[in-house]
């Protein structure tokens, strides 16, 4: 009994450090980020910059800001954004309450097919060619509609309106409720729970997707995105070029050199930007969407 | 089943085709009209294309109407399968998302299995929030921090020499072999804390009396995680790893695109970046197109067979 004791206290104790290395293990790269963010552009250049900044400066995030493109690409971000997760939210949970209605005679054909999407691509090329048929080349929409509904998000807010009694639908029926008011008045605003955890899905989608502009609007700089001009930066700085680097971050190179701003403090700043608005709503979402992927990734 | 077979014999039409008479559809007229346009939408944005395929059967010009396009056969296809190029890329696609698959299954079960031990609740909960975190930052900047990380005066052989593993820094990203491991651990990082998400749900299912009844006997820890919480997670894990069958040629493409360099793309070129170099790039859709065709059939193949394989050993079906 006792040789058990001491082997649960040294197992827990391992336990404990290797959960102290994991903590640190995530969170180092960002914390590292964040100091080479707010250190001086050319100290940074001499190395061992880890966990706090050497030579304070806001040079960084202002270079970020008074570079009209980024800005305007931040924007693009936030408008993108927002209109995927209202509109998505709103027709997501729309089909989902439909797909959720047992006696629907449809419903088994719709899931089928809608589901099968989750495993099924046509390939890039294809799907090419339909957007640009569509005349999405180059146009805003392109960062909207395409992935207005999927089928993993339809499914984890369809499991959550089942769990719902089904007493309400058919109370509201019996009052004379159209299906779409009911939709609307009793079973949206039931969901706000799954609404968080889907809307939180949908705008990770969208904030961080790149290649959407890579593929569809790389030739319009002003549908450019906050992290398609960081990929603009990471590729450039790969190839050790400098000055195309600050070209690609559309940062005046002899303004940069001027403020002592490098291509890598540049796009330390940029990603501190492009990371913190998501950083800082999913620890409050962290209950609901640990129970919606519990939910969605193994149910049918 | 039995039921049916018999209605089958004795009525010539089926209860089943009562189900869709004029009379239930006039009835549920309402969700038919809400439902038709996401039909609509699904069709166009997940089947439409597939019209397109008819590009890698043509020496398809940009253009030309589709009745001016001359057709080709299977001309591209055995392009494709001649292409030394293109046995890489499958090998690329394959060994990556496998080692992708082997890597984050067994790296987020452990650590599920090891956070589900943490008595302090607080303390379990924070740690589960910070392993989060890597998963809510794009590829873009994962990238970024993975290359500075590894850089020549990054911290990671910063460290190695310290410890004199090394003398001095190794290219970790500039060296095809080291670039399947470079993303397998990219991804793991990334991607463990989400990972065990599913898995501690599935351990938070499991009857306590279970554990109690154990304790009572004098199990030890160990011998609880491996006869209790375990087996309470297999049909999760199975089912997870199925589903991962499907997508076996699913390896991704934004990490291999961000991290690969020219000299290593012998090693990171997956089919969806072949397919990008050949069609958008080059102009040869035809070819492009016929790369993803493979891509999806073998996958469309694949998860029948997991679908079935599902069912066979009891298990929800997928689809």
């Amino acid at each position: 009994m006792k040789k058990r004791k001491t082997f649960d206290i040294i197992f827990d104790i391992l336990n404990y450090t290797f959960m102290i290395i994991l903590v640190i293990f995530s969170l180092y790269p960002f914390i590292n980020t964040i100091a080479v963010s707010f250190n001086a552009g050319m100290d940074t250049i001499k190395g061992g910059i880890y966990i706090w900044p050497r030579v304070w400066t806001l040079e960084n995030y202002k270079a970020v800001f008074e570079s009209g493109t980024v800005f305007h690409a931040f924007f693009v971000s936030v408008a993108r954004t927002l209109l995927s997760v209202s509109l998505g939210l709103f027709l997501t949970s729309l089909i989902a309450y439909v797909l959720s209605r047992k006696e629907f005679i449809f419903r088994k054909q719709i899931t089928a097919v809608f589901v099968f999407t989750m495993y099924f691509n046509a390939g890039l090329i294809p799907n090419y060619f339909l957007i640009k048929n569509l005349g999405l080349i180059n146009n805003f929409a392109v960062y909207v509609i395409p992935g207005l509904v999927n089928a993993f998000n339809m499914i984890v807010i369809r499991t959550y309106i089942r769990g719902l009694p089904e007493s309400l639908v058919e109370s509201a029926k019996i009052d004379g409720a159209s299906e779409f008011k009911i939709f609307l008045r009793i079973i949206l605003p039931l969901c706000k729970p799954v609404l968080a955890t889907v809307g939180l899905f949908i705008a990770v989608g969208s904030w961080n997707s790149w290649f959407d502009t890579f593929l569809y609007a790389s030739s319009r700089q002003n549908l450019s995105t906050l992290q398609y001009e960081l990929m603009k930066l990471l590729s450039a700085s790969m190839m050790k070029n400098a000055s195309s680097a600050m070209a690609a971050g559309g940062v005046n190179a002899q303004e940069m050199s001027a403020k002592l701003v490098t291509p890598v403090s540049l796009r330390a700043a940029i990603t501190i930007v492009a990371a913190t608005p998501i950083l800082l709503v999913y620890p409050f979402l962290q209950k609901h969407f640990v129970t919606g992927l519990v939910v969605g990734s193994v149910k049918e | 089943m039995k039921e049916g077979a018999a209605s089958h014999q004795s009525v010539p039409q089926r209860p089943r085709d009562r189900k869709y008479s004029w009379d239930a559809i006039k009835k549920q007229k309402e969700l038919i009209l809400m439902s038709i346009p996401f039909c609509i939408y699904i069709f166009i944005f997940s089947y439409l294309p597939i019209w397109g395929w008819s590009m890698a059967f043509q020496n398809y010009r940009l253009g030309k109407s589709f009745f001016e396009q001359e057709w080709a056969g299977l001309k591209h296809f055995k392009l494709l399968f001649l292409d030394e190029g293109f046995g890489r890329v499958i090998r690329n696609t394959v060994a990556m998302s496998f080692i992708n698959l082997v890597l984050g299954f067994a790296t987020a079960i452990i650590l599920a299995l090891l956070l589900n031990e943490l008595k302090n609740r607080l303390f379990k909960r924070t740690v589960q929030t910070i392993s989060y975190l890597p998963h809510f930052l794009s590829w873009v900047i994962a990238a970024g921090i993975v290359s500075s990380v590894l850089s020549s005066d990054g911290i990671v052989n910063d460290l190695l020499m310290k410890l004199n593993i090394i003398d001095k820094p190794v290219l970790w990203l500039s060296v095809g072999k080291y670039f399947w491991g470079v993303v397998g651990v990219s991804t793991v990082w990334k991607e463990l804390g989400w990972n065990t998400i599913i898995y501690l749900g599935a351990m938070s299912a499991i009857d306590p009396t279970l554990y109690e009844a154990a304790a009572v006997d004098g199990v030890g820890r160990l011998r609880k995680m491996w006869h209790i919480t375990l087996p309470g997670i297999k049909p999760t894990v199975i089912i997870l790893l199925i589903m991962s069958i499907g997508r076996l040629l699913e390896a991704g493409f934004e990490v291999q695109y961000l991290l690969g360099r020219g000299m290593t793309m012998d090693w990171a070129e997956t089919i969806d970046i072949f397919a990008l170099n050949y069609g958008i790039k080059i102009g040869n859709y035809s070819l492009g197109t016929a790369a993803g065709i493979f891509k999806s059939i073998v996958s469309i193949i694949l998860i029948f067979l997991a679908n079935g394989l599902a069912k066979k050993i009891g298990e929800e079906r997928l689809i």
